[in-house]
């Protein structure tokens, strides 16, 4: 009798404290609406949802109230990357400027076949711990590839692979976000114009005679593509050559005589070359 | 005095009787000789020559740059060959003087000659020392004319001669102080002539008992001097275990020992004051163990700085067909070798061939911590390696540098006692970098 007196005060007591909360949040709800924006929800509809925050923002909410609110472009998302920023452009009433793929592209060509080594590398298996230590990891390059996958593990999209002992990257999955080119302790990545023909995949800054011992492919730094180029395209800075891939015009006049062969042609999709 | 030890260290297999009882045999070079613009810490040398230069043993062919550098000399006779990138011994492009070698050594003019040196005033012994090129021969290549300049000269109360040659494997300081008893003595004189107030201590481990006997003989009749003996524990070498050894105080985070006013010097180091002070003689030779395994036949070299490390190998008598990692100094804190034809250079001391099994024994993984606080124990800083490998894992550098990681010294006794094999001190070397630039930044911060 006692025991069922007790049990019904406090269910009934329950039962007004949650009746009493309905009608405070559901008043509150009133009072204090908000109105969102429709398109805020469309945008974030759009994006990808990755939570990234390749463009910079907390997340693909936070990256689409920023485009709403006017604070961030239509094609902020580099990883939705064209298609994501015309449906945003679509959405938002502007039209989108086609935003320029760019992808991340390794700056050394040095593979098992090619960079010479000095002996296998027993320690910390990542590239920051091999770069600590003097020599490096097992090849004889101090500026190349260490192989050991930092960036690997560090993008997002799968997008950058180890092959035969370098870092190669799939083109048609990196978004550009760069967080690969962060983490490399040799900063051997460089986020380029996906569209650019041409590019040097070498960083070691020492000189001919030297190079020929440490790699089969690498840069002498002998300047012959300076010369060849007709726009002033090609520099050679720290014994090293490089591109500007704004000037290149992609004649390929520089990669054709390159002793060493270490400018890469960069095939290009057939699609892109329809639409130009 | 009664044995002195410190808290912490291992005992890692001594190694020692290899040499331990090979007197010094004296190699001559034949090749080219190589010599670093950067054999010290501090800015590199600037060549005076030029290709095709005559030179003479002894003669300066790079000058020191900056008040953080040191001269560079000869070692041999000769024409310049070049001055190219050479690959160092770990493999890493250096500039580097080359010189033809005439075989012939002969010494430039006033080299080796005995000076008078008692009416030297204090300014004119420390400029000698600079003038010679000397600098720290224990390893870290420190350039001794800064280091025998301290702000406070008249504080300065110990002169420590450090003998412990903690690193397994390796004797040349041992027989040096066997075989070269004087050098090392009128090396320490001319340091404590220099601070009226300090006494002179030669620390030396306790496996080295001829050493000590040729020492205490020694000193004898020396007044301001003593020997002391210390256990044979690894790292006892060290310049924080030196000076607690001396003084009974511990230094300070990132203090230097002249804060309490000790100045440590190796005992190559003042053998090499002596004969720059007493013969107009340059830092071109320097005691050398050949050790390990893996040799033929492990040798005590007396050697030209600038030799290749090839010439070296086959003095002792080559290596053994199943050598499989090579060491620049000893297995403890040695860089691996990946170039023969890279030179010796001051600051090294030893070459340490290793069979399979010890390469199989030190070779670490990124295995889990099982936390048996073992690491703990043995560092002789008294850090917790543990908790700051876990730091270097997450890439937290502030836990890091709040652990006191900065002071890690590398001399790698927690990897060595680590039964999870987890490579602790390459963490920490690694990290240590990061840690040192974000030190920096609090700093500059605190300034603002
Ligand atoms: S590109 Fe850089 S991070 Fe990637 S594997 Fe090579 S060295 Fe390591
Ligand atoms: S991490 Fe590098 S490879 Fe991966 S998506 Fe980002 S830029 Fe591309
Ligand atoms: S031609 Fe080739 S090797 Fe010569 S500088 Fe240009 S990229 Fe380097
Ligand atoms: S390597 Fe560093 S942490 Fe490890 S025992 Fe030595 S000083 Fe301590």
């Amino acid at each position: 009798m006692n025991a069922m007196t007790l049990l019904l005060i406090t269910v009934i007591l329950l039962a007004v404290i949650g009746l009493l909360i309905g009608i405070l949040l559901v008043f509150a709800g009133h009072k204090f609406h908000v109105e969102v924006d429709a398109r805020e929800a469309a945008v974030r509809e759009v994006l990808p949802g990755n939570n990234c925050g390749a463009c910079g923002y907390p997340g693909c909410d936070g990256c689409a109230a920023a485009i709403v609110k006017g604070e961030a472009a239509v094609n902020a998302c580099p990883v939705g990357g064209a298609s994501a920023a015309e449906k945003i452009g679509d959405i938002m009433g502007v039209s989108a400027e086609a935003a320029e793929k760019k992808v991340a592209f390794v700056k050394c060509a040095g593979d098992c076949a090619k960079a010479h080594t000095k002996g296998s590398y027993i320690g910390v298996r990542t590239c920051t711990a091999a770069a600590a230590l003097p020599g490096k990891g097992d090849k004889m390059c101090q500026q190349g590839c260490l192989g050991l996958g930092e960036c690997v593990s560090v993008c997002e999209f799968d997008a950058i692979h180890i092959v035969d002992g370098i870092a190669k990257v799939d083109r048609n999955k990196c978004v550009a976000c760069g967080k690969c080119a962060k983490v490399c302790p040799q900063h051997l990545i460089e986020i380029i114009p996906d569209k650019s023909m041409y590019a040097v995949e070498c960083a070691n800054i020492e000189k001919g005679k030297l190079v020929k011992e440490l790699c089969d492919t690498g840069c002498i730094g002998c300047g012959i593509c300076v010369k060849m180029c007709k726009f002033d395209a090609v520099h050679v800075e720290n014994n090293v050559a490089h591109i500007d891939y704004e000037k290149c015009k992609g004649c390929g006049a520089c990669a054709a005589k390159c002793p060493s062969k270490v400018i890469t042609f960069r095939e290009q999709p057939k699609k892109e070359k329809e639409v130009s | 005095m009664g044995i002195y030890s410190f808290r912490g260290g291992v005992h890692p297999k001594g190694n020692k009787e290899l040499t331990a009882g090979k007197a010094f045999v004296r190699l001559i070079p034949k090749g080219d000789m190589v010599y670093p613009l950067s054999q010290h810490l501090g800015k590199p040398a600037s060549p005076l020559v030029k290709k095709n230069d005559p030179v003479l043993a002894g003669q300066l062919i790079a000058k020191a740059d900056g008040f953080i550098s040191a001269n560079i000399h000869s070692s041999c006779s000769g024409k310049v060959k070049a001055i190219e990138r050479r690959l160092n011994a770990s493999g890493v492009p250096v500039d580097c003087i080359v010189i033809a070698n005439d075989g012939q050594f002969t010494p430039a003019p006033g080299v080796g000659e005995e000076v008078d040196y008692s009416s030297f005033s204090k300014e004119e012994i420390i400029a000698k020392v600079k003038e010679c090129g000397i600098v720290g021969l224990g390893g870290a290549g420190f350039p001794t004319n800064v280091k025998l300049m301290p702000k406070n000269p008249d504080e300065i109360r110990y002169i420590i001669a450090n003998g412990a040659e903690c690193e397994p494997g390796i004797t040349c300081d041992d027989r040096l102080m066997r075989e070269y008893t004087d050098w090392i003595i009128k090396g320490l004189k001319i340091v404590l002539s220099l601070f009226p107030a300090a006494s002179g201590i030669i620390a030396i481990e306790d496996n080295k008992p001829e050493s000590i006997r040729a020492m205490e003989e020694a000193v004898k009749n020396e007044e301001r001097m003593s020997v002391l003996t210390l256990k044979t524990m690894y790292p006892q070498g060290g310049e924080r275990n030196l000076v607690h050894a001396a003084t009974g105080m511990y230094m300070e985070s990132g203090a230097l020992p002249a804060s309490l006013g000790c100045i440590v010097d190796n005992v190559a180091t003042l053998s090499a004051i002596y004969r720059a002070v007493a013969f107009n003689e340059p830092l071109m030779e320097k005691g050398f163990t050949a050790t390990g395994d893996g040799f033929n036949e492990p040798t005590n070299f007396m050697v030209r700085i600038g030799t290749s490390l090839r010439e070296i190998t086959d003095a002792a008598g080559g290596l053994k067909e199943e050598t499989r990692k090579l060491i620049l100094g000893g297995p403890m804190m040695g860089p691996a070798v990946s170039n023969l034809d890279a030179p010796l250079v001051k600051a090294n001391n030893a070459l340490t061939a290793q069979l399979e099994d010890e390469v199989e024994k030190a070779e670490l993984e990124m295995n889990s911590c099982i936390r048996c606080g073992r690491c703990t124990r043995v560092c002789p800083l008294g850090l917790i390696p543990q908790q700051m490998a876990r730091a270097c894992e997450r890439n937290d550098i502030e836990r890091f540098v709040k652990l006191h990681g900065a002071d890690c010294i590398q001399c790698g006794t927690c990897s060595f006692i680590c039964p999870a094999k987890r490579p602790l001190t390459q963490l920490f070397k690694q990290t240590k970098p990061m840690a040192m630039s974000y030190i920096r930044m609090q700093a500059q911060k605190k300034e603002a």
